[in-house]
């Protein structure tokens, strides 16, 4: 048997109406790196966040074993305790700290109760030159770049006596140099004797770097390949990322497609938090009437970003390029100019963005155009009703009554009413943000249904997805982002996944 | 631990079907919810019936019922400033201050400069939305959160109405003025006899029936334009029920006033903004906006709302709103002092939260905040009757306030469980 640090058999977690994960296993051998392969919503991010603690012991199925030893992790203290410390995409560390309080936050250096600063800072110092940062250890965090930070992270991890590090998405926000160093910095811990799982969309990251692959799809786990014996190669984890057939799971759809409805030109985007990062790079795209558009992208590759800033510059400064609708150049500075334009936007993120959760479904429906429903500023409140009552019934909303909570509803019936709040907007261009995220398959096909019909009535379409199935499935026509620039565009006859995969993936060193 | 929804979901053949929403299940959740909606009113109707035991019935004397109405009046008014700012999710600090330096303008106006007194409460008026906007500013276009912009015009009106008045205060202040913050309706219509319970105002009792015929009505019209929209409506007979309990609670007060010295003019007034403002919470546009940015403010802007200038206005209301109680309080001590106004912002503050305002923003009614003033000063009232220490009075409105609190957070808590 081999000496296996961590097993992880037949996790199973479900969060109401979803099967996040299902019978996936996990083994990963000691002193080795290993990554976990998978589109996004795959599982990965939930299942590191099992291993962690995140979710406690008892709130999924299945076993953990941690050098041998059964675990019952109650919290991500508990798996720390253990050395298991995990390294998440967005950076935990406190901006207005210096290095080294962050590297000791919640483990502090103290006697007696008071902080030893000539410890604590000798100490970070020992650490940050362990991981290669030549940094003083009292610099502030937000003094630093994306790449020194997620140094630190590791050296905080190594701080905590790590001995199974696990990195998500760790280069993700890092240039090429940050990225190559941090990479040796692994294989560099790897011979120290650390174990690290790392997650990572870039696969000739991956095959540069692991020396096996687990490949998580739709929650389960698919294979796991070692990359000497099995010979892998992108194209065999692209397979085996994407390799479900497509079933029975979109409505049949003729399109009828029209003239064009939306433009965008040489649109280029800069990120409002680092100063100079552009996001979206001279991306142009066309949105036809009757026409249902796909964007694919891997996380990073600056599709949402794209979408918001185009729906009133909700995102990015320093925008430019131009916009026509219906071959004439408009301006769109604000939401309302969106909206006014017959532009809109579904996001991907329904609860913290889309909907007010303490608000009953008729009044999340009339957010977006309420002086339609209002005289003199005062809202016909059974007019309201009524059209609430109408998208309920014409989009199924399954609810006890237009006056349920939207906060109580399932993920599907939630992003029915995002859809009818912006149908309600009589808009002409709908952009829809992960339209089907966090819903089950049946509530996906009434969704795919809708945004059918919607296509039917003239309306141009552009869905934003990370599942490609879907997009293949849906779209009449298939746009790729890579690193923020359109790398592709595909007819529906052409698409396939590997093809989209190809150019979602391609030129990421280049372009950076 | 996986809810009966997810079973059917996961495998099952894509028919289009998905589980049934989270049903609102039966009997209990109908119940919860309304107790969550009306426990407010519940527990108004127990602090009174407990203050009227204990006070052997001096609570519900017609003059005392007349002297909570005049001396909580000016908390009432800001109350309904305030439940708009914190359903927005903010909150405002200075209006003690503002009630404060607003009663001194008044009276420099009326007092010093001898401006006619509809011409200055025009004014100070006005100056109670410049002050507004002024906060309006910081807080909307500039970002800093109202807590501080607020607890900065705490000490900034605070300081100017120092300024303006030094040490002393000026009055007296024109009979005008002192008749709507103290003054009765005339008995233009003279007394009739109410058999045992002696002579009334024949004018109060006959605004009073207007008010509950109007209130009748409108309920009755808005209840049929909900069937003519096939709503459901509550059966007839709990409508009748709830309407002629509310027409019974009216009237029993308008009748105690109508024996004592007719109608106060706070109290028209007070019921003139608390239907107007409910109005505008609930049916303009407006006040709709204020739920939205305070439900999510993500969605909102979104949405395309102009938070921003929302927030604003809502601001500016709280000012304009501060000066009418500024005008009413000095006029009420018939002196605008450097004094007035202390800590009443705690007070509005806590109307608002006890009547049901969410701390997250979103949450709330004017009539809630209303009630929730009433019941401070009941409480304040039948304490001070019963020879209750003002300490002891102070005791109890902090575990009130912290009760009705700690009672929504605990709705909330087991409705997201009941959810999970």
């Amino acid at each position: 048997m081999t000496d296996d640090i961590l097993r992880m058999r037949g996790i199973t977690k479900t969060f109401p109406g979803v099967k996040a994960l299902q019978d996936v296993n996990l083994s990963v051998r000691r002193g080795e790196i290993h990554a976990i392969c998978g589109e996004n919503g795959a599982g990965k991010s939930t299942l590191m966040k099992v291993l962690s603690g995140v979710y406690p012991h008892g709130s999924y199925e299945g076993e953990i074993f941690f050098e041998g030893d059964p675990c019952r992790f109650a919290d991500i203290r508990d798996s720390e305790h253990r050395g298991i410390v995990i390294i998440h995409q967005e950076l935990a560390l406190c901006p207005q700290l210096s290095i080294a309080e962050n590297i000791f936050l919640g483990n502090e250096q103290a006697t007696r109760g008071l902080i030893d600063w000539n410890r604590t800072n000798h100490e970070a110092g020992e650490l940050l030159s362990r991981v290669g940062l030549r940094e003083n250890p009292v610099s502030l965090i937000s003094d630093i770049g994306v790449g020194k930070q997620q140094l630190v992270e590791i050296a905080k991890a190594l701080s905590k006596r790590v001995r199974l590090l696990i990195l998500d998405e760790p280069t993700a926000a890092l240039n090429d140099e940050d990225s190559a160093h941090l990479l040796d910095l692994l294989r560099g811990l790897r011979d120290e004797g650390i174990t690290s799982v790392i997650i990572s969309h870039k696969l000739n990251e991956v095959i540069d770097i692991a020396d096996s692959i687990t490949i998580l799809r739709d929650g389960r786990t698919i294979e796991r390949l070692d990359m000497v014996t099995d010979q892998v190669t992108e194209g065999r984890i692209i397979s085996g990322m994407v390799g479900r057939a497509l079933e029975n799971r979109f409505p049949p759809h003729e399109p009828n497609i029209g003239e064009e409805a939306l433009r965008i030109e040489d649109w280029t985007v800069h990120s409002p938090a680092q100063r100079g990062r552009v996001v979206v790079s001279n991306a142009s795209l066309t949105l036809r009437k009757g026409e249902i558009v796909g964007l694919a992208g891997l996380m990073g590759a600056g599709r949402t970003e794209l979408a918001m800033s185009v729906f009133g510059r909700t995102y990015g400064t320093d925008i430019s390029g131009r916009i026509y609708k219906d071959g004439r150049q408009i301006e769109i500075r604000t939401v309302q100019d969106a909206i006014r334009h017959g532009i809109a936007y579904a996001t991907e993120d329904r609860k913290r963005y889309g909907l007010n959760l303490i608000e009953d479904i008729k009044r999340n429906i009339s957010a977006a155009a309420l002086p339609k429903l209002a005289r003199r500023g005062w809202v016909n409140d059974n007019e309201e009703h009524k059209v609430a009552e109408g998208f309920r019934e014409s989009m199924n909303i399954k609810a006890p009554s237009v006056l349920s909570v939207t906060g109580k509803l399932s993920g599907g019936n939630q992003q029915k009413v995002v859809l009818s709040k912006w149908i309600f907007t009589d808009a002409d261009v709908l952009i829809l943000d992960e339209p089907t995220r966090g819903i089950d398959v049946g509530a996906k096909y009434e969704i795919y249904s809708i945004i059918n019909r919607l296509a039917d009535d003239g309306k141009a379409i552009l869905v934003i997805s990370s599942e490609l199935p879907e997009l293949l499935g849906l779209c009449d026509r298939i746009y790729a982002l890579s690193a923020g620039r359109i790398t592709g565009e595909v007819p529906r006859e052409e698409a396939t996944q590997e093809g989209l995969m190809q150019y979602m993936t391609k030129g990421q060193d280049e372009i950076r | 631990m996986s809810s009966s929804t997810s079973s059917t979901a996961a495998g099952a053949a894509p028919t289009g079907q998905e589980p049934p929403p989270p049903r609102e299940p039966g009997r209990s959740s109908w119940l919860s919810f309304n107790v969550r909606q009306s426990g407010i009113y519940v527990a108004f109707a127990l602090i009174v019936v407990l203050f009227a035991f204990l006070t052997k019935g001096a609570l519900l004397q017609p003059q005392n019922i007349s002297n909570i109405i005049v001396q909580n009046s000016y908390i009432l008014i800001l109350a309904i400033g305030m439940i708009l700012i914190i359903i927005a999710g903010h909150i405002d600090l200075s209006v003690g201050s503002v009630v404060a330096v607003t009663g001194a303008i008044a009276a420099v106006l009326m007092v010093n400069y001898g401006v006619p007194w509809p011409l200055a409460l025009v004014i100070t008026l006005i100056a109670g939305g410049l002050i507004g906007a002024w906060q309006g500013f910081w807080i909307a276009y500039y970002g800093i959160p109202a807590f501080i912009v607020t607890l900065a015009g705490m000490l900034l009106f605070r300081a100017l109405t120092l300024t303006v008045l030094g040490n002393q205060g000026i009055g007296p202040f024109p009979d005008a003025v002192r008749t709507l913050s103290n003054g009765f309706t005339d008995g233009y219509l003279g007394n009739i006899g109410l058999g045992p319970l002696g002579g009334a105002d024949l004018f109060s009792l006959l605004l009073g029936l207007v008010a509950v015929a109007g209130m009748a009505a409108s309920q009755w019209r808005s209840r049929k334009a909900r069937q003519g929209y096939r709503q459901s409506v509550d059966p007839l007979p709990i409508f009748l029920l709830r309407i002629a309990a509310a027409a019974a609670v009216i009237l029993a007060v308008v009748v105690q006033l109508a024996r004592f010295k007719n109608l106060p003019w706070v109290l028209i007034l007070l019921a003139v903004l608390v239907l107007g403002y409910s109005l505008l919470t609930s049916r303009a546009v407006f006040g709709r906006r204020i739920y939205a940015i305070g439900g999510n403010l993500q969605a909102a802007l979104l949405s395309g709302i102009k938070v921003k200038s929302v927030v604003f206005w809502i601001f500016v209301n709280m000012g304009v709103l501060s000066a009418l109680a500024g005008i009413i309080f000095a006029g009420r001590l018939n002196q605008a002092g450097p004094t007035a106004g202390n800590s009443f912002e705690l007070d509005a503050i806590a109307a608002a939260f006890i009547g049901g305002a969410a701390v997250q923003g979103g949450v709330g009614k004017v009539v809630g905040a209303v009630t929730g003033g009433l019941i401070m000063g009941v409480i304040n009232n039948g304490m001070s009757l019963v020879g209750a220490p003002s300490e002891r009075v102070m005791l109890v409105k902090g575990a009130v306030l912290l009760a009705a609190v700690a009672f929504d957070v605990w709705t909330k808590r087991r409705a997201a469980a009941a959810t999970r």
